[in-house]
């Protein structure tokens, strides 16, 4: 149910403003996402905006250690 | 008596209670700091407009700002505070995965700052360099993609230290949108990149842009991008907020097409236009290293930029800066700075002194122009259709004051009759003087840079690199050491020109020269020697 970042953050912070959870901060060197907040952006955007700004492709991309977000 | 336009210039400068240098110095030990006495080193030249050619209103406005006047900037200095790390555009001559100290072009930095640290990294300089009247904020992102770090930075500089003016780059995509606060927080000048107004053009340069929640790729990208920027321009015009446009040239992609830009934007008010060449090497990891998109020759950047001058300014002394960069343009002394270095100091921000100083600047600039008056007069009855090349070492005050081995770069001149000495750029050479270079490869460099020239002016030159610049046929000066530039220039162009009339010098034109990239990472240089 959520999105991850992986080591090739440059730490640029775009996607931390574009978050509609608020589910994004800066880690220890690179930024992280709470998957407790993280929605995928479903319910307030078409595509997941963390991956959409992020400038590093494949970086910002589906955790799959947790299931798909379902939309309540 | 009639004084020599050295003797009123010196006088001038004597009058006060020293020059520049020498309350630098005396300013640095009250603090209790280093400094370098050299605080001029590697100044050069935005647009030539002066005091008369300018509206009063516009003239205020720029007569400091070292990136919007040309003459300003062999005396005042800028900041660039690296506040606005997010970007929300994607170009194909920047890689954002850059950071590195030893790097000096636009978006690298070396350490990021909150908007705290970098009003107190301001005062920090600007109480250490008191010629530092401009801070600008221009990435390593784009400073409004992250709105609020850049106006949080403004509104903390507008309280402590009023007296800076405040400017900004930005791609304008989302210019529109920030036009009220830019005008709000009293930014009198904002840069705009604008590499095409045509998308299929835009449709090369721009991968894709991040626009309202959306990614848009291709000709839809950069058709949004250049309405955005368009509209941001005008908006600014409108509020009287001067704009400078940066482009860069990219050859076979937007080269011929630069000129509909400017057109374009002077049509929307622009007030200088500044054509960039391209960036570009492999070691940079940019789209456009990595296909090897090659960047233009020094010609073909003087050309299209020559083209464009009768339409409006053209800034000619770009240094393609850092997003921290900190001193005179072509110098840059963020080292002095750095955020460790900033929270140790104990600043004291006192205008009085700022002000006592830069009044000692304008001294200075009054007696260089004041030389300047006088040195067409020299070429008066001449009337010729050669124009000639020259370069010169410098460290600044418009003199020729550097040694030909120390320079590491050279600013050039266009001689002719009808403008005198016109200063249309400079060129690098920095790179391969140092780290595991021999003297020969740094001569071939500076051979390759200047190759377009006819003469080279020096404070001092040794026997043996005079020589080999004879044999790529340039001819190395140093008769005018520490005098005027231009008046030197214009002397030795007098003579040049006697010399085709009466047989003994065979004009020849020169060819083309090479546009040197912003330095690179001694390791990658080294890996890079290694390799071959």
């Amino acid at each position: 149910m959520a999105l991850k970042i992986a080591a090739s953050c440059v730490n640029c912070s775009a996607c931390e403003a574009e978050c509609p959870n608020e589910a994004i901060s800066a880690g220890d060197g690179i930024y992280v996402i709470d998957p407790a907040k993280c929605t995928e952006c479903i319910g307030f955007h078409d595509d997941p905006q963390c991956a959409l700004v992020c400038p590093i492709e494949e970086t910002c991309v589906i955790d799959d250690s947790y299931p798909r977000y379902q939309a309540a | 008596m009639e004084l020599t336009d050295r003797e009123v210039a010196e006088a001038a400068i004597k009058s006060g209670a020293g020059n520049v240098d020498e309350i630098m110095q005396k300013m640095a030990e009250h603090k209790g700091c280093e400094t370098n006495s050299d605080g001029g080193k590697k100044a050069s030249c935005g647009t030539e407009a002066g005091e008369n050619d300018l509206p009063p209103e516009i003239w205020e406005k720029v007569k400091n700002h070292p990136c919007y006047s040309e003459e300003a900037h062999h005396h005042y200095a800028r900041m660039h505070v690296a506040v606005a790390p997010a970007c929300n555009i994607q170009c194909n001559y920047c890689n954002r995965k850059y950071d590195c100290a030893n790097e000096s072009r636009p978006g690298v930095v070396s350490e990021r700052l909150t908007p705290e640290q970098a009003a107190k990294k301001v005062l920090a300089v600007a109480s250490t360099i008191p010629q530092m009247t401009v801070l600008g904020i221009a990435g390593p992102g784009d400073p409004l993609a992250n709105p609020e770090k850049t106006f949080k930075t403004f509104d903390l500089i507008s309280k402590t230290a009023p007296d800076i003016k405040l400017c900004l780059s930005t791609n304008g995509l989302t210019l529109p949108d920030h036009v009220e606060t830019i005008a709000r927080y009293n930014v009198d000048h904002v840069t705009i990149t604008v590499n095409m107004v045509d998308p299929e053009v835009g449709a090369k340069i721009y991968p894709w842009i991040f626009y309202k929640h959306k990614r848009y790729t291709g000709v839809e990208a950069a058709r949004i991008l250049t309405e955005r920027q368009m509209q941001g321009l005008e908006m600014l015009t409108e509020r009287g907020i001067l704009s400078k446009i940066n482009s860069v040239m990219i050859p076979g992609i937007n080269d011929e097409h630069l000129k509909e830009v400017n057109k374009a934007v002077k049509g929307r008010g622009a007030f200088l236009h500044n054509i960039m060449p391209l960036i570009s090497a492999a070691e940079h990891g940019t789209v456009f290293g990595l296909t090897g998109q090659r960047g233009p020759t020094a010609q073909e950047l003087k050309r299209l930029q020559d083209s464009c001058e009768g339409e409006m300014n053209m800034m000619r002394h770009c240094r393609q800066c850092r997003a921290d960069a900190v001193g005179l343009l072509g110098e840059d002394r963020s080292a002095e700075f750095t955020t460790e270095k900033i929270m140790e100091m104990d600043v004291n921000y006192d205008l009085a002194t700022r002000q006592a100083y830069q009044a000692r600047v304008e001294e200075e600039r009054n007696a260089v122009a004041g030389a300047k008056a006088n040195e067409l007069q020299i070429l008066a009855g001449e009337d010729s259709d050669i124009k000639i090349l020259v370069a010169v070492a410098t460290k600044g005050s418009g003199r020729i004051n550097e040694h030909f081995g120390h320079a590491s770069e050279f600013q050039i001149y266009e001689l002719s009759t009808g403008k005198g000495a016109h200063f249309i750029g400079h060129r690098r050479v920095d790179l391969y003087c140092q780290g595991g270079y021999g003297e020969e490869d740094a001569l071939e460099t500076v051979i390759r840079a200047i190759k377009d020239c006819h003469a080279v002016f020096v404070a001092k030159i040794g026997g043996c690199p005079k020589k080999d610049l004879a044999a790529a046929g340039i001819e190395a000066i140093d008769e005018f050491a520490h005098e005027f530039i231009e008046k030197s220039a214009i002397t030795y162009f007098k003579r040049y020109l006697e010399g085709v009339k009466d047989g003994s010098i065979t004009h020849v034109d020169k060819g083309d020269a090479e546009i040197r990239p912003g330095e690179v990472a001694v390791d990658v240089v080294n890996e890079t020697v290694a390799a071959e």
